[in-house]
């Protein structure tokens, strides 16, 4: 299942990188399950996206919770939470 | 309706008279952000910028007569006292006004995806999200 994942702020900076095209596993169908998948490359991944850390994850581009759904040629996204305004 | 997601400075006098041309229009509520204290480089995600500030917008026609509005978010780096973003509001009367324009802000606020990251003599950080923020948008609910 081939998706497009995106990075910003503290996260992207930490993960040395803003974009990329995966193809996931079948069972790595939520935020909650490709957060951990990529936790699995250990180092930099395993720190920036730590169970404990204060994450916000969107599906094509609305906000989502951790057991949001992923399907194949989303856009998904992590980042920081939001500090505008 | 204007949703703008840019660089640029922007005129507040302007907007406003921009959405203020409608006779059954009676009040106009705006606020404006600025840079405290210290120079920042604001990073968004576009796309989902503008898509989630027109969805707390649509929130606010729902709750609040809102004849026509402005909001207008910069990004990039700001100076101290710069214009960072302005949301305005026109209305037929000031209480439908005032009201969703703190609404759509409070909603910016924790919804609406902008980094700050400021520069401090000790080098750049991101800005932690404060929980008040959170607060001040959950008592809307």
């Amino acid at each position: 299942m081939k998706v497009k994942v995106l990075y910003f702020a503290s996260i992207r900076e930490k993960l040395g990188r803003d974009a990329e095209e995966l193809d996931l596993p079948a069972d790595v169908a939520t935020i909650a399950a490709l957060r951990s998948h990529l936790r699995t490359r250990g180092g930099a991944w395993a720190d920036a996206l730590a169970e404990g850390r204060l994450l916000r994850a969107a599906v094509n581009q609305d906000m989502a919770q951790p057991a949001a759904a992923i399907k194949a040629g989303d856009e998904v996204a992590f980042f920081p939470p939001v500090t505008g305004g | 309706m204007k949703i703008s997601v840019q660089p640029e400075d922007f005129d507040v006098g302007l907007e406003i008279k921009n959405i203020s041309r409608n006779n059954s229009i009676g009040a106009v509520a705006s606020f404006v952000g600025l840079v405290r204290d210290v120079a920042m480089t604001l990073e968004h995600y576009p796309g989902m910028t503008e898509r989630a500030i027109a969805k707390i917008v649509d929130e606010a026609k729902s709750r609040w007569q809102v004849i026509d509005c402005a909001v207008i978010h910069r990004y990039g780096a700001l100076q101290p006292n710069d214009q960072i973003v302005m949301v305005a509001v026109a209305s037929g009367h000031r209480g439908d006004a005032f009201a969703a324009c703190e609404f759509i802000m409070d909603f910016l606020k924790t919804q609406a995806p902008f980094w700050k990251k400021e520069q401090t003599a000790e080098g750049a950080s991101w800005v932690e999200a404060k929980a008040a923020d959170d607060k001040a948008a959950e008592r809307w609910k």
